[in-house]
Parts: C-alpha cells; structure tokens; sequence
C-alpha cells in the first residue's frame, strides 16, 4: 500500500519527473495524429481506387480482346458463380482526345473505355461519380437538358461551386452554335470586304485533310466542303466513314447534322481532362457537357489503324482519384466496338478486352481469383484483383506507414531516456527516504515497486495526455489548419494537389491501443534500472546519505 | 566476552554474540566491532555509551537488522536472526524491531499521521490495508496525541520542531507494537528540555509497558536515567554496570 501512496505523493511533488514526459505525451499525439491522417489518406485512396476498378479484371492481352465475353461470362459464372455479385464487358483502348478552347486545339492522352450502362454501375460505383443526378440515378449517354450540379455531389458544403456547369447540357451547345453562327457570318462579311477569305490553321488542315480523303474515295452524301463546318465541329462532317467502321451515331443522309438539336455519340470523360484547379480550389472548365470533341483510337485487328470520330460529351466523371479523373473516358461499348471492328459481320457475335466482375461482400477476392487463373489459362487472360491492380502503391503507402511509426516511436525512446535520467537523479535525491523505508521493513522487491509503479503512473499520464492531445488534434485538424493558414498566409493543405478539401481522418481504436501499450511500456521499462538500483541501496548507507 | 548480567535465556530479549564488523574501503579496512557480547532483558532498558567510532551505533544497526555482522550472532528471543533471508529480515523488522533515529528520520512527503502509519502500510497490501485502514488511523492518532501531537497529525515534518518530530518518530516506531524499541541517539538533534522530554518518554514506555529498550549515546547524564549501561570501546564492551 505504502508503495501507490509514495507514488502519487511522488507524482504530485516531483514536477521535474513530470516535464520528463512531456515528451513521451508528444510523442503519443504525433504518433496518433499522423497515423489518423495517414489511414484517412489510404482509406480515401482505396475508396477511390476500388470505386473505378471492380473487384476482380478479366482481361485479355491483345488490345483486340477476345471473342464472346457472353460465353466467357458464363464460364466464370460457372467457375465462381455463387460468389459473384456482377459482371459486365469493358473494351478499354489507349486513345487520343482533342478538344478546341477557343481557337486552339488541345490533345491528351487518354484511355477510352467502353462501357455497357447497363450493366456498369452493378460492378463499380461508377455512377456515383457523375455530375448530373439523372445520370447517377441510370447513367445515359443522351447529352441532358441542364441541371448538371453545380456544387460537389460528394462534398457539397466543403468544396466551392461550379457555376459554369449551370447552363451545361443542351443549353450550352445551342448557345454555342449560336456563337459559332455567329463568328461565321463575321468572317464571312470580313471575306466578302477583303475578298480573301481568312480561316483558321485547323480549318485549313481539316479542308486538306478533307480533299485528300475525298479524292481517294467516293464522297459521301452527306460530306459537305471544309467552309461549311463550324469552328468548333470542323471535320466530323467532312470525314467520310469506311466499312466495317461505321458512325457510332450515322448522320442522317442527305442533310447536314443541326448540332443545336441533335449530338453525336456521347461520351463521359474524366473532369481532370476538361478542367483544371486553381491554388483557390476552384475548378476551371476548358470544355463542358455539350461541346463535341474528337477522339483518335486504334481499331483491332494487326497492324492496329487509326480512326477518329466526334463524341459530344454528356457529363463529367469524378473519382476525385486524379490518375483516373485525368485520364478515362467513357463511351458506350457498342459504339466502340463497332467503330473498332469488334463485332464478327458474319455472325454478329462481338469482342470485348475486359470483363469486370464485382464479388459479394463474404468472398475473399485471392480466393476467386486463383479458382478463375484455373480455369483459364495465363497466357491469355490475365486475372487480378483490384489490390493487384494498384499494388506497388499500396503497398507503397504501408511501407511508408510503418517506417514512419517506426520513426516516430523513436521519440518515444527517447523520452524514455528522459525519464531514466531523471529517476536515476529522483533515487538519489530519495536516497534517505529509501534507507528509511528499508529500516521500517520494506522489502527490496518493494522498494523497485515504488520506482516501477512511479514509472507506470507516469507512462499513463503522459500517453493518457497524448491520447487526449493527439484525439483533440486529429478531430480539429482542419481547423487547426485554417488557423496555421490564417496566421501565416501560407497554404498548408492544397485542394488543387489533393483533390480533396478536407484532410481526412480516421482514428483505429486498435493502432492508439497499440501506442499507448508502447508508451507506457517504454516509461516502465525507463524505471527499471533506476528501481533495481534504489533496491540494491545499503540500508545504513542510505541512511547517512545527506 | 559473555556477560554474567544479562546471560539468562529466557529473560533476555535480544542479545549479540561475539558480533565482529569491519568495513573495508579500498587497501584499509576498519574493524569496528572486535567480538561484543551484549544482552537486554526482556523489558529491559540499556543504554550502550562511548565515545564516537566506538561501534555504538553500528551495534545498533546489527542488533535491528540494518546491517548483517561479520562474525558472531544476534538472537532476538532466543533465536538466531542474523542469518534469516532477507524477507525474513525485513519482516522482523517491520514487526518486532522498532528504531528511532537522531536525525528522526521522517519521509517528507508525508504528513505526521501518515508517517506513523507507513510501518502498517508497508506490512499490508492495498486490499488488507482497506479493511484495516480506520482502526489503524485511529491508533497512529491516539498514540500522537499520547504525545501531544493532536494537533499536528496532517501537518509535514517541515512543519514541526525537532521534539515533535523525534516523538512522531518513536509513534511511528511503536505503531506496531514492537517487542524492542532500539535508539540511536534520539536526543542528539534536540535542545535539552526536549532531549529530556524523549528520554522521559522512553523511560515511561518501559516502567508502564515493559517495552525492551537500547538507548544508544554518548550523553553519560542520559545514559544515567536508563536501568543498565554498556559501554563500548574501541570495538570493545568495556564495562557492563546497572545505572547509578
């Protein structure tokens, strides 16, 4: 008994012991904090990663696919069918997208993926990530009449608005067409005042492009000379078509297409490819749902050739996982795979490159996985789960995780010297009271009970204030990060890098149990030396110590 | 050397045989105790006298246990104690073996009821000490009031004077009921009027309780008022005489 009441008599009087977990309390907040962070971070990133990618790709390794995907996914229907949730086909080709801002056109790099509507949103949480409601609710690649939103569907009060997506949609495109009308009638005045028409360099190129075509094969009906296409819509309408790659979307025969009422194939590209972030956060739309772009792909078969086509773009794709808002965009499969020669003309049975398969919540994905890699052979269908599918960064970021922990433990080694140091000067100062102790019958085991059960109460209150400190931090950071923005003028957190406004936190009851065991455990086994060395204390010795 | 005085068995409380101590530091060693033989009878009051470095004091620490003897034996009863394991040691200590100190030898961090009570707080554990914790306070404050200390029971040894602190001492020593009180110059630190009132405190402990006492001095005058007198000498009992 005499040993708790010397040990909280000590706690409230020996305020230096206490200074020497000052350390340890920071060490706990840190480590608190940035694990919190840390494992916000991942969980939005494998949310982000998992929403796009299904459980489990079937896939193939030609870029021309493989025949059937309805046979196939009947096979793995049998393989694996009372685990599987979902399936749908995918056909996914490295592409070129270009789309004009004012009169410059600009190119990306894409990959433009087919996709059954169908289907989809029963294997990926695709459809959540849409920015018209309608199209989240039954995705359509019909360009919509407005209503596009103009907050953050997914973060609507953090994030700034989008008033330019207020009039996307139909309205958008027939004012364009408008301005477009426009800007002709005045180059064509202008032509007609200086008689020598001026056109822009892509127009030029279109009408080349345009004539050599024409003289290589029989125009069309519906091919039109380069000076009737719009600025913006320059080629489609002067491209004429070969079998077997057809029009998505044919125009109609003997007229020219009235872009103000009528849309090519529509298509959902990533929001990174028609915006970008200012250091504000706020987005900045080169090209909205509504405007046409083009899109340059290979068809299948070898040598793979290059076709292009007009798509209008009828909504945006946000997975706020910027790797894939900058670089897919969605086109319905049927179109894709006409335009690339994947459907047999004989028997009209098509080719698909992927099969995305969505599991149930119980099955383990390694499981069905390795059961699908045995019924179809490796070297052509390559299997694998969503985590294999992103592993190296994953995996990067666990590593980084635990290297991290580690280094912050350090501190808490650290602080642990610390408090040896100062239990080593605390047996000294005590030297007396322990020669005391021992003369009125304390036992040597008793007297390491006291320094042992000191360093104990110590542990506790420095990692029982980190634990506070560190909980208080982790559920006010973005405040506190406002503040250390307010206060130095700096952007400590940039929504443009981040594509989130909010850090993201997530506390695991299991990592701060973890913690703080260590914490306590370090400022135990601190007081170890100090305690066997006060038992060890002479008990005359100790009582002359002055 | 036996003592014909105090050699009886059964009426001696604690007795030391041909105890030798010497303390080595570094090349030179000190012999301390050359061989004494000392006895007190049961409810006896002896006080051992001698010049400083005689190995008064040190007697006293080997006869409570404090140190272990070189040579020779203790007995506490009758039995031999010097050679008990530790544990045993410190039991003894904390239940039959009371000691007083010159420099009173209170822990600071404790008020003056509390340092009564620690020879009980180290015997019991957390749970024991619950169920005994009211009867025990009781009795640390009826013996500090025995005292005159009933006003001061919360108050820190800072706080009182030497007298008090040397009677919260001996409350603290006898708390648990010890079979023999031993004091190694309780008077030291004190002015004269309360020197006396401590001695006559011990005397009265010993004619109304029959507690066995050692008093250890170097004040003759002191050393008078005790029932008999050892006086030590260079490592040497030199006389043995009942007091004048």
């Amino acid at each position: 008994m005499y040993k708790l009441l010397l040990c909280w008599r000590y706690l409230r009087t020996r305020w230096i012991a206490l200074a020497s977990v000052i350390s340890v309390t920071l060490g706990v907040a840190t480590m608190i904090v940035v694990n919190a962070v840390m494992a916000g971070f991942s969980n939005e990133m494998q949310t982000r990663i998992h929403g796009i990618l299904s459980d489990l790709v079937f896939e193939s390794h030609s870029l021309s696919g493989f025949q059937d995907p309805k046979w196939h996914m009947e096979e793995i229907e049998r393989a694996a069918g009372d685990q599987i949730a979902g399936m749908t086909p995918t056909v996914a080709v490295p592409a070129m997208l270009s789309f004009q801002v004012r009169n410059q056109w600009v190119t990306r790099q894409v990959m433009f993926i087919g996709i059954d509507p169908a289907t989809h949103a029963q294997v990926s949480d695709f459809g959540r990530y849409l920015q018209h409601p309608a199209n989240r609710q039954q995705l359509s690649f019909g360009l919509r009449e407005g209503g596009y939103d103009t907050t953050d569907s997914q973060s609507p009060t953090e994030t700034p608005t989008r008033p330019a997506l207020e009039h996307a949609g139909w309205p958008h495109r027939r004012m364009r067409v408008e301005r477009e009308r426009l800007w002709k009638q005045r180059l064509e005045s202008q032509a007609a005042e200086n008689g020598n028409p001026t056109r822009p360099v892509d127009q030029q190129v279109d009408a080349v492009l345009a004539a050599t075509t024409a003289a290589e094969q029989p125009a069309p009906a519906a091919a039109t000379t380069a000076a009737d296409a719009t600025p913006a819509e320059p080629a489609s309408a002067v491209m004429p078509r070969q079998n077997p790659f057809q029009r998505a979307r044919p125009e109609p025969q003997g007229r020219t297409m009235d872009p103000a009422k009528e849309q090519f194939t529509g298509i959902v590209p990533g929001i990174g490819l028609a915006s970008f972030r200012n250091r504000e956060g706020v987005d900045q739309f080169l090209t909205l749902p509504g405007d046409d772009v083009k899109i340059t792909f290979p068809t299948a078969g070898t040598p793979p050739k290059a076709v292009s086509d007009t798509f209008t773009i009828v909504d945006f794709y946000e997975s706020k996982m910027s790797e894939y808002d900058s670089n897919f965009v969605f086109v319905p499969i049927d179109a894709l795979q006409r335009m690339r020669g994947m459907i047999d003309p004989q028997t009209g049975i098509p080719s698909v490159n992927s099969i995305q398969i969505r599991l149930k919540p119980e099955a383990d994905l390694n499981v069905v996985r390795d059961k699908l890699r045995q019924v179809f052979p490796a070297d052509l269908y390559a299997i694998a789960t969503w985590r294999d599918k992103q592993g190296p960064l994953l995996s990067a970021v666990d590593m980084e995780m635990a290297v991290l922990n580690i280094l912050l433990f350090l501190i808490i080694a650290v602080a642990g010297f610390g408090i040896l140091a100062i239990f080593f000067m605390i047996v000294v100062e005590k030297t007396r009271d322990i020669g005391i102790l021992k003369a009125l019958g304390a036992t040597a085991s008793g007297i390491a009970g006291i320094f042992l059960g000191y360093g104990l109460f110590l542990g506790l209150v420095g990692a029982g204030a980190g634990l506070a400190l560190g909980l208080g931090i982790t559920w006010n950071i973005n405040q506190i990060r406002q503040a250390v923005e307010w206060c130095t003028g700096a952007r400590v957190f940039d929504p443009s890098i981040y594509y989130f406004f909010q850090i993201p936190t997530i506390v695991d009851p299991a990592t701060i149990a973890w913690i703080i065991v260590g914490a306590v455990s370090i400022a135990v086994g601190s007081s170890v030396l100090p305690a066997v060395r006060a038992a060890r204390l002479h008990a005359v010795e100790a009582l002359r110590h002055e | 050397m036996s003592n014909p005085t105090f050699s009886s068995f059964a009426s001696t409380m604690l007795e030391a045989r041909q105890v030798r101590k010497r303390y080595t530091s570094g090349s030179t060693t000190l012999e301390v105790l050359r061989g004494v033989d000392f006895a007190l009878p049961r409810g006896g009051f002896t006080a051992v006298v001698g010049q400083s470095g005689s190995g008064k004091s040190t007697l006293l620490h080997l006869l409570g246990l404090l140190d272990a003897p070189d040579g020779g034996e203790v007995r506490l009863e009758g039995r031999r104690i010097d050679n008990l394991p530790a544990v045993e040691r410190d039991r003894l200590r904390n239940t039959a073996i009371g000691m007083v100190f010159q420099a009173y030898h209170l822990l600071p961090e404790l008020t003056a009821v509390e340092n009564v009570l620690t020879p009980l707080l180290i015997r019991h554990g957390i749970w024991d000490w619950f169920s005994r914790r009211r009867e025990a306070r009781r009795e640390a404050e009826e013996l500090l009031d025995r005292f005159g200390l009933s006003g001061r029971l919360h108050h820190r040894p800072r706080q009182l004077s030497g007298g008090e602190m040397q009677r919260v001492a001996i409350a603290r020593a006898l708390i648990t009921r010890p079979r023999v009180l031993l004091a190694d110059e309780p008077t030291g630190n004190l002015d004269e009027a309360s020197g006396a009132g401590i001695i006559e405190t011990l005397g009265e402990l010993n004619r109304d309780r029959g507690l066995s006492i050692v008093l250890v001095t170097h004040d003759a005058g002191i050393a008078r008022q005790a029932r008999g007198i050892v006086r030590l000498s260079a490592g040497r009992v030199e006389t043995v005489a009942p007091a004048a």
